[in-house]
């Protein structure tokens, strides 16, 4: 009985062992799959239109999700942040609230998560699809390098996506705070916008926010397109694909986010 | 009939790859290859002359696909060589290896449309990245392509819309876009309706004969292929165990051609995947 | 969708995306942090800097003129020694007094300047000669209560 126990314990860890090695191993491949984008970008950019057509597709239809996204979470900070600001008799410093909220974090980290969900999975079954139906070997087949002309405008078209749409959340975000705090609940318009413009410097947070959101951009676009063009190509292929698409965006998201804000935003120490 | 493009636009659409022009268009000798550890190819020795049009015919999964492979630069072999023109593809610089493809034209087994494109961005693609034609001439071309299969009407259409057969007509298009001098047919007549299946057949043929290109056909289909091909290599388990021109086919007494050509279930390619014998495996629980 | 559709959009997003970060820019937070250098420098010695950071506003008649650029410990005199960065645009008289204050209770910590009546001006580089050290709280309160004990008679002192 103790030996079946000990084979079943050895099978479990020499899985994990697997595991561990095939995801580190992927990690190699997709750092040295970045290094071979960048390095056939320079077509993606002469011919332009290529890379504008992929801004298009990730970046103009997510600007509804986006939007609506941030206006109502511009609004629910609003709401929540009046509630716990009033005991304090702080409730004036509302505006600061929901404008450092959202620029420095929620801005940057939902703009991402929702990028990845809506854009980073389509490209991933887009690229996959294409895998699957061999498009991608007749491209080679034909002598053009899908790396250059598939591969690398999608990957650029969401580094740029990316920053605008987490700045348009914010920007929404923060009129949905305005919205809520001067016209639903009744904060002085004057103290909403001025502690603000008091308490928000463009550097650092701004700009930071800004740092994020292209951190995040490169993130989800690589993942994005390295699961789609390493995807098997069979239908349940396309679909993993997917998934790990979203998830693993989700969390390389979190993750850099609380690296970044360790670096950033030291909690104002001298 | 297919309109050949005239001589200025094949200097034009040619590059400095070197290519030796007494040599056979392909040559493999003693190839082997595997994936993983699986073998797949076994010393395959085949020669395919200039301007002919030879079948690789075989079983599902003997390999066949996996030649096309190799002779397109996709694979390379564990041992043997694999020549075209003269050039030994696996040992190609990546640049080379490019010039090299765009002399190629490849018939993908479902089409491999581009399918954000419609059909004329289809054929006109490989026209575009390659040449430095003006948009007139391009669209010029690409009519001349699709009048040569039949589908000049059919220009506009996406390849979502299009049959199985039509699909398969435009690649082939789109293959002879750049006038290869090498086509490769990955399957051209698997899964057509009776009538595609004649067309097909005529188009391979006589494009082969108007633009003087060199054909390589991968199918298990026999009746297609006798009727229009000039050499056949069967292929079975990895090996070449049969070849000849179609008459000499036809006349064989080779028992894998006459299980092959006549369509039997049992012979030299047995019906039975290997197993334990049957009334062991029927009666292993009776005591 | 043809190309000059695309190209339209595009345009439009790019646009409304660099608007937002505009927005941010002007309306949202203050750009005053961009110009650092535009200033000169002023020097002032504290007991007790209480809860004051770096980038703490220096102001006068509440009005912002400044920023804290930096803070230090003196290692001889055990007071803080913090560098003030003033706009250039206001001059401070020779006998300027720098306070620490608090904006409200729960407020942030600011450098209050009050100007005298020299003639003479503070120059980049010059040290503010008195300051008044931030209320702490905490002494407040234990000096409340050590005079309260006193009061009623010395007995049993709190602290």
């Amino acid at each position: 009985m103790s030996s079946d126990v000990m084979f079943g314990v050895a099978h479990f860890l020499r899985r994990i062992g697997g595991a561990v090695t095939g995801s580190i191993s992927r990690l190699g491949f997709a750092s040295r799959f970045l290094v071979a984008i960048v390095w056939h970008s320079p077509q993606a950019f002469r011919r332009i239109h290529l890379t504008i057509r992929e801004i298009y597709f990730a970046g103009v239809l997510s600007l509804v999700i986006i939007l609506m996204s941030g206006l109502f979470v511009g609004m629910v900070l609003s709401l929540q942040g009046y509630e716990t600001l009033k005991r304090y008799g702080a409730d004036e410093q509302l505006g600061i609230l929901v404008a450092l909220s959202l620029v420095r974090e929620l801005g940057p980290v939902m703009a991402g998560l929702l990028f990845a969900s809506r854009a980073g999975s389509a490209i991933t079954a887009e690229i996959g699809l294409m895998k699957t139906t061999e498009q991608l070997a007749a491209m080679e087949m034909m002598a053009v390098d899908p790396l250059a002309r598939v591969i690398a405008p999608r990957f650029w078209g969401g580094v740029v996506s990316l920053p605008l749409l987490a700045a348009l959340f914010s920007a929404f975000g923060i009129f949905g705070g305005y919205l809520v705090g001067v016209r639903l609940i009744g904060i002085d318009d004057g103290a909403f916008w001025g502690q603000m413009k008091a308490g928000v410097d463009f550097w650092p947070d701004v700009t930071n926010g800004i740092i994020k959101s292209l951190v995040f951009g490169v993130a989800v676009s690589l993942i994005a397109v390295f699961e789609g063009y390493d995807a098997k190509p069979t239908a349940e292929g396309v679909s993993t694909a997917t998934t790990r698409t979203v998830v693993m965006s989700s969390l390389a998201i979190l993750a850099l986010d609380f690296v970044m804000t360790v670096f950033m935003f030291r909690g104002g120490a001298q | 009939m297919p309109a050949a493009v005239p001589a200025e636009f094949h200097t034009a659409l040619t590059d400095t790859c070197r290519l030796d022009p007494d040599a056979a268009a392909i040559e493999l000798a003693d190839v082997s290859f595997a994936y993983d550890r699986r073998p797949v190819l076994r010393g395959i020795t085949m020669t395919v002359p200039r301007g002919k049009i030879v079948a690789i015919m075989g079983g599902s999964g003997c390999g066949k696909t996996t030649i096309l492979r190799l002779i397109g630069g996709q694979l390379k072999p564990k041992s043997g060589k694999v020549l075209v023109a003269g050039q030994s593809v696996p040992d190609l610089e990546p640049d080379a290896l490019y010039a090299l493809r765009r002399r190629f034209g490849m018939l993908f087994q479902f089409g491999a449309l581009f399918t954000d494109m419609s059909v004329f961005e289809n054929i006109a693609f490989p026209l575009r990245e390659h040449t430095e034609l003006p948009e007139e001439l391009i669209r010029d071309l690409v009519l001349m392509k699709l009048q040569a299969v039949g589908l000049r009407g059919a220009a506009q259409f996406m390849p979502a819309e299009l049959s199985g057969g039509m699909a398969r007509r435009v690649a082939l298009a789109r293959a002879i876009a750049l006038d290869p001098m090498l086509v490769m047919y990955d399957e051209p007549f698997a899964g057509l309706d009776p009538i595609s299946l004649g067309v097909v057949g005529q188009i391979i043929r006589q494009l082969n004969d108007a633009l003087g290109t060199t054909s390589v056909v991968v199918t298990h289909d026999v009746y297609e292929s006798l009727k229009i091909v000039d050499y056949l290599y069967f292929v079975s388990e990895g090996k070449i165990v049969a070849e000849g021109t179609p008459d000499a086919v036809r006349a064989s007494k080779d028992p894998f051609v006459r299980q092959f050509v006549d369509g039997e279930a049992d012979g030299p390619v047995p019906f039975h995947y290997p197993a334990r014998a049957y009334s062991k495996e029927l009666f292993a629980n009776v005591q | 969708m043809n190309r000059s559709a695309i190209d339209l959009w595009v345009g439009i997003f790019v646009a409304i995306g660099f608007g937002a970060i505009l927005f941010m820019a002007l309306k949202v937070g203050n750009l005053m942090t961009l110009d650092r250098a535009a200033g000169y420098r002023l020097e002032a010695s504290f007991d007790n800097i209480g809860g004051l950071k770096l980038r703490a506003a220096a102001k006068a008649a509440g009005v912002v003129i400044g920023r804290v650029e930096a803070i230090r410990l003196n290692p001889k005199t055990y007071e803080a020694l913090v560098t003030l960065r003033v706009d250039n645009q206001y001059q401070f008289t020779r006998d300027t007094i720098a306070s620490i204050n608090t904006s409200g209770l729960l407020g942030e910590v600011y450098v209050a300047l009050d100007a005298g009546g020299d003639t003479a001006m503070l120059k980049d580089g010059d040290r503010i000669g008195k300051t008044q050290s931030a209320v702490v709280i905490e002494k407040l309160i234990s000096q409340f209560l050590f005079d309260k004990a006193a009061e009623s008679g010395g007995g049993g002192a709190k602290k």
